[in-house]
């Protein structure tokens, strides 16, 4: 269908509109989060040009935290790699889940795949969008208000950290709180528990044989074990 | 220092990119079924693996026992189920830990 071009301005407009209303719940979240995160990397020594990097390079909340603790104790690249691996590597299965959904983005998809964070994720995974046509655009606005939210929050948080009128001992529980928080609505958002309680034991066992250091990459292999078994189990057909 | 703590950042996003765009680039045409069904159960097992990651260094053996982990995380969970909002769930959570740690558990 051929829109005339006033028509289809205002359909970009709605689309943005749309977008940004779908964005709200995380723009609090963000900024809250991103100000935690500017807060810790100052006090670690690190002002407002690292903030502003780390959020437009990396775009990723629980890494960015963990990274204070790497630039903090000036950590090895091989340590860094590896760490980012293993708090990162839950991307790959936001990647994979979104493959068929991202078919046709065109120029988008690179700014999509790179933005594809656990909240952006979270609002876009289960496909539902206003519009067949807008689609792709849609889901490009989504991801790129996230991103500046994330972005103003850290920077908020450079700023604010030496003025703040209250003491910040324990602010680093923000991200401890986010993770339970997306545990307990998935949790109550599905049926099957076997995955999340698969994923908590796994890595209890391996945070007691293997130390607080070392754990994570036993811990994922260890997932991805049981999971595999437990498919086997419920049968190819059901999935 | 300085540029070895913009080389780790660079790193970092590097890795980070090259983690999101991999499955883009491999499963170009079909994605087999085994990797189907790991993109939909390991989100959730994912989340647990990080919230005991979050909570690694938490003292059980000696006082308070982690005693404000715990409460503070409970009422992240209470929250959620009641309200569903995960901003008040997070905003609240972090502030009674806060209030814990700096009143009630003063190390």
């Amino acid at each position: 269908m051929v829109f005339p071009p006033e028509e289809r301005c205002a359909m970009k407009s709605e689309i943005v509109r749309k977008a940004f209303l779908k964005s709200l719940p995380v723009m609090a979240g963000y900024v809250i989060l991103g100000i935690g995160f500017g807060i810790l990397l100052r006090d670690a020594g690190y002002g407002l040009p690292w903030a502003f990097a780390m959020a437009v390079a990396i775009y990723a909340g629980s890494m960015q935290y963990v990274g204070v603790g790497l630039l903090a104790g000036g950590a090895g690249i091989l340590t860094t790699i590896l760490t980012t691996v293993m708090v990162n590597a839950r991307h790959l299965f936001y990647s994979i889940s979104m493959i068929d959904k991202y078919k046709n983005a065109g120029r988008f998809k690179p700014y999509m795949i790179f933005a594809l964070t656990d909240e952006t994720y979270s609002l876009l995974c289960d496909g539902d969008t206003p519009d067949r046509e807008n689609a792709d655009l849609y889901r490009f606005l989504v991801s790129l208000f996230n991103q500046l939210y994330w972005i103003t929050g850290c920077v908020l948080g450079s700023l604010l950290g030496t003025v703040l009128p209250f003491p910040t001992t324990g602010i680093e529980f923000s991200m401890t709180a986010l993770f339970i928080a997306s545990f307990t609505e998935q949790w109550i958002r599905t049926k099957d528990h076997l995955p999340a309680i698969t994923g908590l034991l796994s890595t209890l066992l391996c945070l007691l044989v293997f130390g607080p250091e070392r754990f994570l990459i036993p811990a994922m292999l260890l997932i991805t074990l049981v999971l595999t078994l437990l498919r086997s189990r419920r049968g190819r057909k059901a999935v | 220092m300085n540029t070895h703590a913009a080389l780790l950042v660079a790193v970092m996003a590097a890795v980070t990119m090259l983690l999101r765009f991999l499955p883009f680039l491999v499963f170009r045409k079909k994605t087999p079924p085994y990797i189907a069904y790991l993109g939909e159960v390991l989100p959730a097992a994912i989340i647990g693996m990080l919230v005991v990651y979050c909570l690694k260094d938490t003292a059980v053996t000696k006082p308070p026992f982690g005693a404000p982990e715990l409460i503070a995380g409970l009422a992240v969970v209470g929250l959620q189920a009641w309200r569903r909002s995960s901003l008040l769930s997070i905003l609240g959570g972090t502030a009674i830990y806060m209030v814990l740690v700096q009143t009630v558990f003063v190390a």
